[in-house]
């Protein structure tokens, strides 16, 4: 990290608190810049104003006001596993976060399969989506649980599969890797801009961003909530402190999956090597550590705009519509980008 | 459903209905119905009205729907002749009540019972509309269901059984639709009170202006028919 | 001492083995769901018991009354001039609607006619009033699909219409204009001149949304050949408005008949379309907007000069008889049954309304669609509460 011999507790506490950041803020900002504001100019109104100068304090307040509200939990309901269902969404997001790259040493760890762990974490918090809904004792609950089982479980594969295309084309699964490869990358024998894998995997791209809408049910997929429905879905009957782990951990999904797209496809912490004439990852200057995460929260809000523009645009999908465009459509195209990679690969 | 008859429609947009075209209807119903048809009135530029015999109910939903072409069911309902023994609730409490009329009268097309059903369907290629009354049985308030003829009767029976106590013979499944299960009595008849009245004495007794072109009267407060 | 607990401890055991029963028996026969009376989608308090088949609904019972305030009876004991201010409030988006039937009924059996301006203005705002109801369903049916930013636009555009509303008659909600001969005063100045700017903002609306919502391609999944009501249940279930012209049944109030309106006196087109689906209903409302505010244009140009209130005695009584008048609501066909005894008020009014004969189809159109799709029937129906218990 920093060139300071640090004890290892030291180091420990400081990747506890920079976890922590690294979900919490992004979370927060997508929160007031997005749902509180950017959605409010969309639909003509002016959003919250009162928190604060232009409503910034206003997740303050929201989160003050949830603390301070009634632990209830309805009398039928399955009461451990009621409790941990919050947390184990929560918990997905922060062990994400942990491959993620910041920098050319601003990292949490440098796994070598990175890209597998983070795909196989993922899928943690359908599980607590999953026992949300079944555990409420509550018909709504029920069903928005079922849904949410179909659906997440349906898109976890295409995201898979649109990931494995980059793969292919880096040729390791390390996140660090993938940003060296991409950064230091040529196009056709020019490398002003790198290589953002964005550009030959702009199929993949697309199928992720899909994938990734759906994950974290955002319309146009979120049957599994459903506001005019089931009123809440899998969330009904959590409010007060519960309710918050779970309004934080979508937000803060939202950002993480944001986060790994820049890096999986826009080239991550990086900016082209060549600008710097640097060789490789090793050449990295050290106040690259410093620059890289900002970096990556200007990447992350530009692909977390996209994300929110259509959750505020589009009407929602039935379950069986959303299955079949999973099943039908998503796959088949994902599994062809891969055939097409690895043929261009080998050729090339 | 009882599938419909196929209906001679005209496609342009025929003119709207005048007397002769009314004349007609009553005609042909008429000689659908025969002696079932107990009364008519046809006002000219306005409406048809027709009473039926309370036996014939059903069967003059058939000629209505099959011989005249009436497609569309507007409404079902019911109609209480009797005067309200409680007049408009504007007396006050204190005083004894005044005299009201109590003679059961009933509007067009005449009728012998205090209770009365009342449709309305139309025609939606000829353009007309047709009122039909029958008398419901003082002793026993029960009239054939129109559900067979028109599947919308349904609902408009469940509220004139709940508003009225009228049973309808054949309805498949007459509970009740507004009023909770436990409800005791049938609103809309006169003889069930309307309660805000009767709770809470009317406020305009207490300072009551004589309405704009009245004679003032010597105790101030305004002179108005009782009766309803 | 012990009994009591006895017994206590018997009664609860009894109740768990009913419960445990009922599960068993509803395991195999599906699960059973009330939509309402509190619920996001239906639009006021109303409830639906379901059973459902996981998704699949297997019978579908719309329990109406939540909101039932009795208006034939309060009628009973008021007088003509009272029941106008009651009746405004039957359906509460489109109010001055209401309050235009019972007018012309009553007018009918005094057998006076209202002056040729009164008739426009009625007309222009029952119009108005029609699109002041629309554009809020407009809105309202992306918030029941999931598109959650129109209706704010529908609720902007909206606040033009009610404005102008204001502005004439002192209401926006509630105009509480009409009244037996006429109308209560005349317009503002500069009304007409604000009615024309308006009216252009609101096609500029009818266009945004169409473009947002009608042409998006989820939105089409989700309405086309959802809730198909052919034309002959249409017609016996009495559906009325859009509702019937969706399934094709060429039959419009304001062209068909002829009451103390200035329907003949504009040009306007009836719409009609053969599919009688979730989407022919909507996309009929959305061209019905458009016609409404064509409608006005018209109508404000060829505006007759008169005086607003015909010859009526100051105290009304109404003669002995009976008068049925119904007209082309925003939300179908509302009717008032008038039976006078020659009172100061009436002896009984019966109220049809449009929203009780669209969901009694409810029942019908609602077997074996899934749960999503009952959302989007009941709102492409389009019924407001206060209508349905009138």
């Amino acid at each position: 990290m920093i060139a300071v011999d640090l004890p290892y507790w030291a180091q420990s506490l400081l990747r506890v608190l920079g976890g922590m950041v690294a979900v919490l803020l992004p979370a927060g900002t997508i929160v007031y810049l997005f749902l509180f504001k950017m959605m409010s100019f969309m639909q003509s109104r002016l959003g919250p104003m009162e928190a604060g100068p232009y409503g910034s304090m206003q997740l303050f307040a929201e989160v003050g006001k949830w603390l301070q509200k009634e632990d209830i939990q309805p009398e039928k309901a399955d009461a451990r596993i009621f409790k941990m269902a919050p947390l184990i969404v929560l918990v997905s997001t922060f062990l994400l976060v942990a491959v993620v790259p910041f920098g050319p040493d601003a990292y949490f760890t440098n796994f070598d399969a990175g890209v597998f762990y983070m795909l196989a974490v993922s899928s943690i918090s359908v599980l607590g989506i999953l026992i949300a809904g079944w555990s409420s004792a509550n018909k709504y609950s029920l069903l928005g649980g079922l849904r949410a089982a179909g659906q997440l479980i349906a898109y976890e594969l295409p995201m898979v599969l649109a990931v494995i295309g980059v793969v292919i084309q880096a040729g390791t699964m390390n996140m660090q890797g993938i940003v060296a490869q991409q950064n230091a990358g040529e196009i056709f024998g020019w490398d002003g801009l790198g290589n953002p894998y964005i550009l030959t995997q702009f199929v993949g791209f697309g199928v992720f961003m899909i994938a990734v809408q759906a994950e974290l049910t955002q319309a146009p997929f979120d049957m599994p909530i459903a506001e005019s429905e089931l009123v809440s879905g899998y969330m009904t009957e959590y409010s007060g402190f519960r309710f918050l782990i779970f309004f934080i951990a979508e937000f803060a999904t939202a950002g993480v999956f944001s986060l790994i797209a820049s890096v999986l496809f826009l080239g991550g912490w990086g900016v082209p090597f060549s600008w710097f004439s640097w060789e490789s990852i090793d050449d990295v200057d050290d106040w690259m550590n410093v620059a890289g995460p900002l970096i990556m929260f200007t990447k992350m809000l530009g692909l977390t705009f996209l994300i929110m523009w259509v959750r505020f645009s589009y009407p929602r999908f039935r379950e069986d519509q959303l299955q079949r465009f999973a099943w039908k459509a998503l796959i088949p195209i994902a599994l062809v980008n891969i055939m097409i990679t690895g043929i261009l690969k080998v050729a090339f | 459903m009882v599938p419909l008859p196929e209906t001679d429609t005209a496609t342009e947009t025929p003119a709207l209905p005048g007397d002769a075209l009314r004349d007609g209807i009553v005609e042909r119903l008429r000689g659908a119905l025969g002696d079932a048809l107990v009364d008519t009135l046809v006002k000219p530029n306005d409406d048809i009205w027709v009473r039926v015999s309370t036996a014939a109910w059903r069967e003059a939903g058939f000629a209505v729907r099959e011989t005249l072409g009436c497609d569309f069911m507007s409404y079902l309902s019911a109609i209480d002749w009797m005067p309200s023994p409680f007049g408009r609730g504007e007396e006050d409490p204190t005083e004894p009540p005044p005299e009201r009329a109590t003679a059961i009268v009933q509007g067009y097309t005449g009728g012998e019972t205090r209770f009365q059903v009342l449709a309305r369907v139309y025609s939606t290629n000829k353009h007309f509309g047709i009122t039909l009354k029958a008398d419901v049985p003082d002793d026993s308030l029960v009239v054939e269901s129109w559900v067979p003829v028109y599947a919308g009767a349904n609902w408009h029976e469940r509220q004139a059984h709940e508003m009225f106590g009228i049973s309808f013979a054949g309805h498949p499944d007459l509970r009740n639709m507004y009023l909770p299960t436990e409800f005791e009595g049938y609103p809309l008849r006169k003889d069930f009170p309307l309660l805000a009245r009767i709770v809470k004495p009317w406020p305009g007794i207490v300072d009551v202006e004589p309405l704009p072109g009245e004679p003032e009267s010597a105790d101030g407060e305004a002179t108005e028919e009782a009766s309803a | 001492m012990t009994d009591l607990i006895d017994r206590q401890r018997l009664s609860y055991i009894a109740a768990q083995a009913a419960d445990a029963r009922l599960n068993v028996e509803l395991e195999t026969e599906g699960m059973t769901l009330n939509i309402g009376p509190q619920h996001p989608a239906t639009h006021g308090t109303l409830r639906i018991i379901v059973r459902l088949d996981g998704e699949q609904v297997v019978w579908a019972d719309p329990s109406a009354g939540y909101m039932h305030r009795g208006h034939e009876k309060l009628t009973e004991v008021r007088t003509y001039p009272q029941i106008t201010t009651l009746v405004n409030r039957i359906d509460w988006l489109g109010s001055f609607a209401n309050e235009v039937p019972f007018i012309l009924a009553a007018e009918k059996l005094m057998g006076i006619e209202a002056p040729p301006r009164a008739q426009w203005i009625r007309t222009i705002m029952m119009e108005m009033s029609r699109i002041a109801n629309v554009s809020l369903f407009l809105g309202d049916l992306g918030v029941q699909l999931g598109a959650i930013t129109p209706v704010f636009f529908a609720f902007r555009d909206r606040e033009y219409v009610l404005n102008l509303l204001e502005s004439a008659s002192g209401g926006r909600f509630h105009p509480n204009f009409d009244r037996i001969g006429g109308l209560k005063e005349d317009l503002p100045k500069g009304w007409i001149d604000e009615t024309h700017q308006v009216m252009k903002k609101l096609r500029n609306f009818c266009d945004e949304i169409e473009n947002l919502l009608f042409g998006n391609e989820i939105f089409q999944s989700r309405t086309r050949g959802i809730g198909v009501i052919p034309r002959e249940v249409a017609l016996q279930y009495g559906l009325s408005g859009a509702n019937l012209r969706a399934s094709g049944v060429d039959w419009d109030l304001r062209r068909d008949q002829k009451v103390g309106l200035a329907y003949d006196k504009a040009d306007f087109t009836v719409w009609t379309h053969p599919d009688g689906d979730s989407f022919a209903r909507c996309w009929i409302r959305l061209q019905e907007t458009r016609e409404a505010t064509k409608i006005v244009d018209q109508l404000l140009d060829t505006m007759p000069a008169g005086p607003i209130m015909a010859k009526v005695p100051r105290i009304i009584k109404v003669p002995e008889g009976e008068a049925w008048v119904s007209t082309e609501n925003p939300l179908g066909e509302m009717g008032y049954y008038i039976v006078s005894k020659g009172e100061l008020g009436p002896f009984r009014v019966k109220i049809k309304t449009a929203s009780f004969s669209n969901m009694s189809v409810a029942p019908w159109v609602l077997r074996g669609v899934y749960v999503p799709d009952i959302i989007t029937i009941l709102a492409s129906l389009y019924f407001i509460l206060g209508d349905i218990d009138c």
